[in-house]
Parts: C-alpha cells; sequence; structure tokens
C-alpha cells in the first residue's frame, strides 16, 4: 500500500502522460508514441487505485475489467470506420451512466467515499458536487443514446419538433435545478430520484429536435460533456486525477464544438434549438427553379478525358463518398492519375462526414496519404491555379452562394472555393438540393460538367476510362 | 485521498496567505484551482492538435474520460457486497469497455494514417 502522498504523485504522473497524448496528436508522425502514452497513464491511475486499502474485491473487479475490456477491444477491432460517429456517441453514453452509478453509489454509501459528516450525513460541498455530477452525467447519457440512435440510424434522422418544446424543455430545467437546491439543503433521496430523473427525460429532449447534419456539433458537445461528468465526479471524490482528465476531455470537446459550429456558420444555441435540415422546405420552390436551368453532363469517358490532360487535379470528397462506399474505387483512380504525372491533392472541408476529422480517416483507410490531403484554408487559395476540382458527394461545403449572396441562408458559411478552378466536375446522382435545401450555382456553370452517376460507379468507370 | 488533500490544501494555504498561516483553504477551492489550470492546458494543448486527427482525438479523449474507473474502482472496492458496491463493478465494466474501445480504436485509426511512399 502506497502512501496517500506517493498516490497523488502517481496521479500526477498519470495526468502528465494523458496531456502528452492530446500533445501528440498534433502530427499523425508523434500520434502513435501519444496514444502509447496515453494508455500508460491510464495503467498507472488504474494500477495505483487497485492497489489502494479501500479497494480489496479482486475477483469482481477483475471480472468486470475482462468482460468490459474484451466488448471494448472487440467492438474496436471490428467497427467500420464509416461507423466511428454512432461508435463514439455509444462510448460517450457508457461514461455518463458510470457517472450517474458512481454518483448514486456515492449517495447511497457516502461514508467509504470520506464525503460524510461525523452523523454520516453528506457534506454540504459533497451535495452540491454529487448533484452537478449526477446532473451532467445523466444528461450525457441520454443525449449520447439518443445521438447513438440517430446516427446508427435506429431512430430517424430528422428533427422530432413540436409545439412548446423549448417551453417544456425550460419548465423541466427548473424542475431539476428545484429538486436540486431540495437535494442540496436537505440531502434526501427523494429529490435526488426526482433531479436524476428530470435529467435522464431532459437528455433525450435535448437531442430529439435536432437533424441527422448537425450531429458533428453534438456529438463533440457530448464529447466535452462526458469530461465535464468526469470532472464532476472528481471533485465529489476530491480526486485530482479525475478533475485533471475530465476537465482536458471537456475543453477538447468544447472546441471541437466550436470549430463545426464556426465551419457551418452557426451558433452552438441555434443547434441546439433544433430544427435544422428537417423536410427542407426550400427544396420545391428551388426544384422549379432548378429544372429550368441549363446544366452541362457528360460521361466517365468525358471526366477521364479532363482529368487526364490536367496538370494539377483537386478532388472535393463529401459525405456522399462514404454513404456510396467510394473511397477505395476513387484512391485506385488516384493511383492511376499520379501513375500519369498528374498533381493530385485532396480538400476537405471541416464538416465534410459526420464527425470532427470523419473525411481524413476514411480516406486513411482507403491508403490515401495523409500528406496529400489539405484541410480548408490550406488549399483554398490553391484553386485558382488548379486545372479541374473533382466534388465527389459534396455539395452545400462547395456553393458560391455562401460568398456572393447575402439573401442565401448559408451566406458567411466557410466554403471551399472549388468555382475558382479552371474546370470543375461534379459527380453526384442528380439535381437535388443538398442537407441546406439549396440550390448550387456551381452546378450551372459554364466550366462546370456534371456527371450524374452514383459515387463508387462513376469513380470506377472514369479508372476504366484511363487505363 | 482526503488527508493527503486536506494536507496539501493547507500547505497551499499557508502558502498563498501568509500572513494568514493558520488559515486553511477549503478542499473545494483546492479542487477548483487544479480544475481551472487544467481546463487552460488543455485548451492550449488541444489546439494543436491537427484537424485531420481529430476524429482520433474524440476517441482517445473518450479513453480518457473513462478515467472515471478511478472512482468506480473506489465504489465497487469493499469485499462485502452492497447496493452501492454492485453499481462500483458496474461502472467498473462500463468505464473498461471505453479504456480498451477508446485506445485500441485509436491505435487502428492512427495506424491507417501513412505518408506518400
Amino acid at each position: 500500500m502506497l502512501s496517500v502522498n506517493m498516490v497523488a504523485m502517481a496521479y500526477l504522473l498519470a495526468s502528465v502522460l494523458i496531456i502528452f497524448a492530446l500533445k501528440g496528436l498534433a502530427s499523425p508522425e508523434t500520434a502513435r508514441r501519444g496514444n502509447a502514452l496515453g494508455m500508460l497513464g491510464m495503467g498507472v491511475a488504474a494500477l495505483v487505485t487497485l492497489q489502494m486499502d479501500a479497494v480489496q474485491n479482486y475477483a469482481w473487479i477483475v471480472a468486470a475489467i475482462a468482460v468490459g475490456g474484451l466488448f471494448g477491444g472487440t467492438v474496436a477491432r471490428k467497427v467500420p470506420m464509416t461507423h466511428m460517429p454512432q461508435t463514439v456517441a455509444f462510448m460517450h453514453s457508457l461514461v455518463g451512466l458510470a457517472a450517474v452509478l458512481i454518483a448514486v453509489s456515492a449517495f447511497i454509501d457516502p461514508v467509504s467515499y470520506g464525503i460524510a459528516n461525523a452523523e454520516g450525513g453528506l457534506y454540504m460541498a459533497s451535495r452540491i458536487e454529487l448533484f452537478l455530477g449526477t446532473f451532467i452525467g445523466a444528461i450525457t447519457f441520454t443525449a449520447s443514446l439518443i445521438a447513438f440512435g440517430k446516427l446508427q440510424g435506429l431512430l430517424s434522422g430528422k428533427p422530432l419538433v413540436f409545439g412548446g418544446q423549448h417551453l417544456l424543455n425550460l419548465v423541466l430545467g427548473i424542475a431539476m435545478l428545484t429538486a436540486g437546491v431540495l437535494f442540496c439543503s436537505t440531502a434526501s433521496a427523494l429529490p435526488f430520484m426526482v433531479m436524476l430523473g428530470i435529467a435522464l427525460v431532459l437528455g433525450v429532449l435535448l437531442i430529439v429536435p435536432i437533424g441527422g447534419a448537425d450531429m458533428p456539433v453534438i456529438v463533440s458537445m457530448l464529447n466535452s460533456y462526458s469530461g465535464w461528468a468526469a470532472a464532476g465526479i472528481g471533485f465529489t471524490l476530491g480526486n485530482n486525477m479525475l478533475i485533471v482528465a475530465g476537465a482536458l476531455v471537456g475543453s477538447s470537446g468544447a472546441i471541437l464544438s466550436y470549430i463545426m459550429c464556426k465551419a457551418m456558420n452557426r451558433s452552438l444555441i441555434n443547434v441546439l434549438l433544433g430544427g435544422f435540415g428537417g423536410d427542407a422546405p426550400a427544396a420545391g420552390g428551388t426544384g422549379a427553379q432548378a429544372a429550368d436551368r441549363p446544366v452541362k453532363s457528360g460521361a466517365a469517358e468525358d471526366a477521364a478525358f479532363l482529368i487526364s490532360n490536367a496538370r494539377s487535379v483537386v478532388i472535393v470528397p463529401g459525405y456522399g463518398l462514404a454513404v456510396a462506399r467510394a473511397q477505395h474505387a476513387l484512391k485506385e483512380m488516384v493511383d492511376l492519375l499520379m501513375e500519369q504525372g498528374v498533381d493530385v491533392k485532396f480538400a476537405i472541408h471541416p464538416v465534410a462526414g459526420r464527425m470532427p476529422g470523419h473525411m481524413n480517416v476514411l480516406l486513411a483507410e482507403a491508403d490515401v496519404p495523409y500528406d496529400i490531403v489539405f484541410e480548408m484554408d490550406e488549399i483554398n487559395s490553391e484553386f485558382s491555379d488548379t486545372d479541374v476540382a473533382l466534388v465527389i458527394g459534396a455539395n452545400d461545403v462547395t456553393n458560391p452562394a455562401a460568398k456572393s449572396d447575402p439573401a442565401s441562408p448559408i451566406y458567411g458559411m466557410p466554403i471551399l472555393e472549388v468555382a475558382k478552378a479552371e474546370h470543375v466536375i461534379v459527380i453526384k446522382r442528380s439535381l437535388s438540393p443538398g442537407y441546406a435545401g439549396l440550390d448550387n450555382d456551381l452546378f450551372y456553370m459554364d466550366r462546370t460538367m456534371m456527371l450524374f452517376s452514383d459515387a463508387k460507379q462513376a469513380c470506377e468507370s472514369i479508372k476504366q476510362a484511363l487505363a | 485521498m482526503n488527508t493527503a488533500l486536506h494536507d496539501s490544501a493547507h500547505a497551499v494555504g499557508q502558502a498563498v496567505a501568509g500572513h494568514a498561516a493558520h488559515a486553511a483553504v477549503d478542499p473545494f477551492v483546492f479542487s477548483f484551482t487544479v480544475f481551472v489550470l487544467a481546463v487552460i492546458v488543455g485548451y492550449h494543448v488541444v489546439w494543436t492538435v491537427t484537424p485531420a486527427l481529430h476524429t482520433p482525438l474524440m476517441s482517445v479523449t473518450n479513453a480518457i474520460s473513462s478515467i472515471i474507473i478511478v472512482g468506480a474502482l473506489l465504489a465497487a472496492g469493499p469485499v462485502k457486497m452492497t447496493l452501492a458496491s454492485v453499481l462500483g463493478l458496474i461502472a467498473v465494466g462500463l468505464a473498461a469497455v471505453n479504456i480498451f474501445g477508446g485506445f485500441m480504436v485509436t491505435q487502428r485509426m492512427l495506424a491507417m494514417f501513412k505518408k506518400r511512399k
């Protein structure tokens, strides 16, 4: 048994290792070592806790870790990369549930956590901390479950809106706080359970009005919540290890939410109020308009001719690419082009995909080297020197109206400036509007060729024409 | 653990409020200090993460937030099984799913990122 000071020092070591784990992610070259440091930090923290006097029930604990670890490891090895968003959402819900269980356990048996006064009752500070840890954990748990259901397709991805929704949430929020205050002043079980119950319901209600395509923001936000939940439990238990790790995760998720919101030119409040990305009300009007506008369309052979004669090609992949499972076909096409001496680059919009950085992982999985994949800010200045921009399964993030038309709902959203390239090829199944329900002027430009096809089929046809 | 905190809180209190050498800082204030500093460290470290690795960042932070296993182990600690310790055991299992799942899936993703040959 290590002394309490030794334990605290070991936790400090683990905290530093975890900070370096995050720091490693600054570059793909250092990231793997960083991840190893993170595992080491987690191992140190767990082992040091296991040797404490308070922890004696080894057989059951080892069994719980083995069962959980086996399941987690199996998921980690099997899950397809397209399913990462729901996997992450699922894992957030587990953190939330674990936080709730620990909080309830601490409430039932405060003495063994050292948060009880001489009479065995909870300290006032501990009550407040328990309240915070419980409700953040509970909201994280159910909100992540709903997000998981939507991303996995178990629930409809469409926003569920009804009259008085925000009022209901407000009333429930106030009721939860009231129960929380009651719990803090009385430390009795009833207000604790009421508070917990309302928080669980609130988690569901907060996420149901949010549409599938806003999920990058929501998954990041829940990432943040899971961190705050861990920190909240850290406060309850007076444990710096939990506070440091929770705070790191909390700020990480908050930054990612901010980046996602900025990339969509929306505020977090606007996303949370929900209802966005429903039945695309603008589609009716613009649909009729679209039918009247002339479009140049071509075959895969025409596209192949254009890109094989280009010096430089920038490929703009969107989520449609992943939906069509076209990454590998695209990579084979790119290999052929590069063999023919064409300079090929990829341009990624921050909200391409269903979570931050999702498209980068999907391309990496298809063996696209990361040094030809560029972020929006890095590559936007290069489009004017690009011979062909090839847009696959992306729409709104290339819409020039975001820069030129102050009346457009997406005006101000940062876009990939594809329209500046000498030629544009858009691979898309039809002229249907994108997630924002808007027509895209890019499709009607003189220099644009539409290739109406499934992304995978188009890539394979272009590849055949190139060979 | 708690005594350690009280002791160190006392030390910090003495250092901060030198003239009031006997006034101890409340443990909450001590925890809160650590919390605020960790948020600031997190803020600065996470902005250095390359956007290309934001998905691995999320999966690894997922694993990291499962540090909550430390709390779960304390809850599951007593040999005598009570409702409190059974809840703790379940929490240990849930956190273990995330720790193994989170770090392993991160490792799997990071192994995919390769440079041009």
